[in-house]
């Protein structure tokens, strides 16, 4: 085993720690306001959501419970070296279970179980400017968010209804947050965006290549921006989870064999694990007992507490 | 009828470090009228058009602008938020280059709707209904409102420019030779139509040109410039017909010529 003491605590030394944490006070003072910081190299790539942990490195303590989701899995690569690293430089308990973690640092999803009052969501974020895409000069992009001039976002989805004949953005679907700012939510589903609305849970969003770090305090109005008549909607899936049954839940496409045999299940494979503990089945739900080859729980897992 | 002018520009000077853009420059504008500025390469028509147009700051004089209100407001005191208000409800600026004015990667529709989701309209149909009344207006066939302008051709691009700009019914409109890069045939037929919509829309608008035909077109008044000084202003038909500066005289005898 690596001996702990040769670390700093939670890998970042003290006064990184503490820039990083003003640029989260500052993000928490200002909501959806990207905040410049100085983003540190990472024993990881960039990719990896390295904006995530070094957020994640300056708020974790040795009490914290901490839990990684990768599109909604505990049990990614991504997800378990994450977990892994937290684990060896901060020597913190990790869970799966997402009741039970003080931190859950994400990539792509909001867990299907709301988060609550004195949880901590932290996003990976690859691309902070939700105006980039109709406006690359980096300049006048502030500019906009300072004047609120908001006014492209709708020209985005204008474009997708003339396409498509609808809103077709389904991820990293653009929200203003508390009436000002517009903030692009991470690549997370739209299906998420109303759980950012008023959640109980701090929520920050870090990103690591681009330095930039925002937040949403708890409680905070978090709005997905439409049309009057095209107003905004979540997908919806028009079958339960093949292995749990769960409604109204987030499905990924699993393939399951080479002659297009397929199946939707949870992504948040936590919710689905517990959903099938409590005897909910779905059509395809193995025979033997759920624990089995479908999300087998990581090697390096630890109780909670 | 208002007895006020729109702009009332005073002794406004823009030097680029030592060498002069524009020079002492005063006039006032009137709502409803055209004002044509000509002359020759470096004389200064764009310098004053974008101090004008506060997409430059002078580096001396004054603009004063008559809201909505009625209230006179100093250009260069303004906010830079309350300028570029102004700049997308109440002015609108035609480029000679219709790609610095457009979004070249999203369509003709979104390009005319823009302004109109910037000030707030949420209704997409509505938006996309107006849209379609602005392109006709411009002569764009309506089939072509979900093309992206890079599929246009310049004469198309520069009417789309011109509708986009005009889709929140401004007041006041800046043009930096809007005929310039286009052909003797399209040039034409571009002029008609901003004729006719200045005409029909009672827009004021300042036309920068070096082309005394465009002037004589389009403004009752025209100011003529050389060196970044205002050689000599006046109604478009006196000063091209009885030129009385000796710079305005060779102008005008030597276009003719042409
Ligand atoms: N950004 C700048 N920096 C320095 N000098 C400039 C700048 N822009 C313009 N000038 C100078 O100011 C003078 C007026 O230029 P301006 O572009 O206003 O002329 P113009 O009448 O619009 O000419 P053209 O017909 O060629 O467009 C010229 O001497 C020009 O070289
Ligand atoms: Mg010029
Ligand atoms: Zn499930």
């Amino acid at each position: 085993m690596t001996d702990i003491a040769t670390y700093n605590f939670a890998y970042l030394d003290e006064q990184t720690k503490r820039m990083i944490r003003r640029a989260i006070l500052k993000g928490i003072a200002i909501p959806g306001y990207q905040v410049p910081f100085a983003s540190r190299e990472m024993p990881m790539p960039y990719g990896w959501g390295t904006g995530g942990v070094q957020v994640t490195a300056s708020i974790i303590g040795p009490d914290d419970v901490l839990k990684v989701i990768d599109q909604g899995a505990d049990d990614t690569t991504n997800a378990v070296s994450i977990r892994a690293f937290f684990k060896k430089v901060a020597n913190v308990a990790v869970t799966t279970d997402t009741a039970s973690a003080t931190i859950i640092q994400t990539r792509h999803r909001i867990p299907e179980h709301p988060p609550t009052a004195g949880q901590v969501l932290v996003y990976q974020v690859p691309i902070p400017e939700p105006l980039r895409f109709l406006e690359p000069r980096e300049t006048e992009t502030r500019k906009m968010h300072a004047l609120e001039e908001y006014g492209l976002m709708h020209v985005k989805l204008y474009e997708d209804i003339a396409k498509h004949g609808r809103i077709a953005t389904t991820y990293a679907y653009p929200v203003k947050v508390e009436g000002r700012y517009v903030m692009d939510p991470s690549p997370t589903p739209k299906f998420d965006n109303p759980k950012m609305h008023r959640s109980p849970a701090l929520q920050l969003f870090g990103a690591g290549r681009e330095k930039r770090i925002y937040a949403v305090p708890p409680f905070t109005d978090v709005v997905s921006l439409d049309f009057e008549d095209h107003p905004f909607e979540v997908q919806t899936f028009d079958q339960p989870c093949a292995l749990c049954a769960a409604e109204n839940v987030y499905l990924d496409e699993v393939i399951l064999d080479d002659h297009g045999g397929h199946m939707f299940v949870c992504s948040d494979t936590d919710h689905c694990e517990k959903r099938r503990e409590e005897g909910h089945r779905g059509h395809l739900a193995p025979e033997t007992h759920f624990a089995s080859e479908a999300h087998s729980a990581s090697e390096e897992l630890e109780p909670a507490q | 009828m208002t007895d006020e002018p729109l702009l009332r520009v005073s002794a406004l000077s823009k030097f680029y470090g030592s060498r002069v853009g524009c020079d002492n420059v005063s006039f006032d504008l009137w709502p409803g009228e055209v004002l044509a500025v000509v002359g020759e390469s470096g004389s200064g028509k764009t310098t004053l058009l974008n101090c004008l147009s506060t997409r430059l700051l002078p580096s001396s004089g004054t603009a004063s602008y008559r809201m909505r209100d009625g209230q006179f407001r100093e250009l260069y005191r303004m906010s830079e938020a309350e300028r570029r208000f102004l700049m997308r409800t109440d002015w609108g600026f035609v480029h000679q280059n219709p790609a610095d004015g457009l979004r070249m990667t999203v369509s003709a529709g979104a390009n005319v709707g823009e302004r109109l989701m910037a000030v707030g309209d949420r209704h997409y149909g509505k938006i996309r209904a107006t849209a379609v009344d602005w392109l006709s207006r411009v002569e764009i066939e309506q089939d072509r409102i979900d093309d992206e302008p890079r599929a246009f051709s310049g004469g198309m691009r520069q009417r789309l420019q011109i509708a986009r700009n005009l889709v929140t019914g401004p007041r006041l409109v800046f043009m930096d030779e809007p005929t310039g890069g286009l052909d003797v045939s399209v040039q034409a037929r571009l002029l008609d139509l901003l004729r006719g919509l200045v005409t029909d829309l009672g827009l004021a608008a300042v036309v920068v040109t070096h082309d005394l035909a465009v002037a004589r077109l389009l403004s009752q008044r025209m100011m003529v410039m050389k060196d970044g000084r205002v050689v000599e202003s006046g109604l478009t038909d006196r000063v091209l017909d009885d030129p009385r500066a000796p710079y305005t005289q060779l102008l005008v005898s030597s276009i003719l010529q042409v």
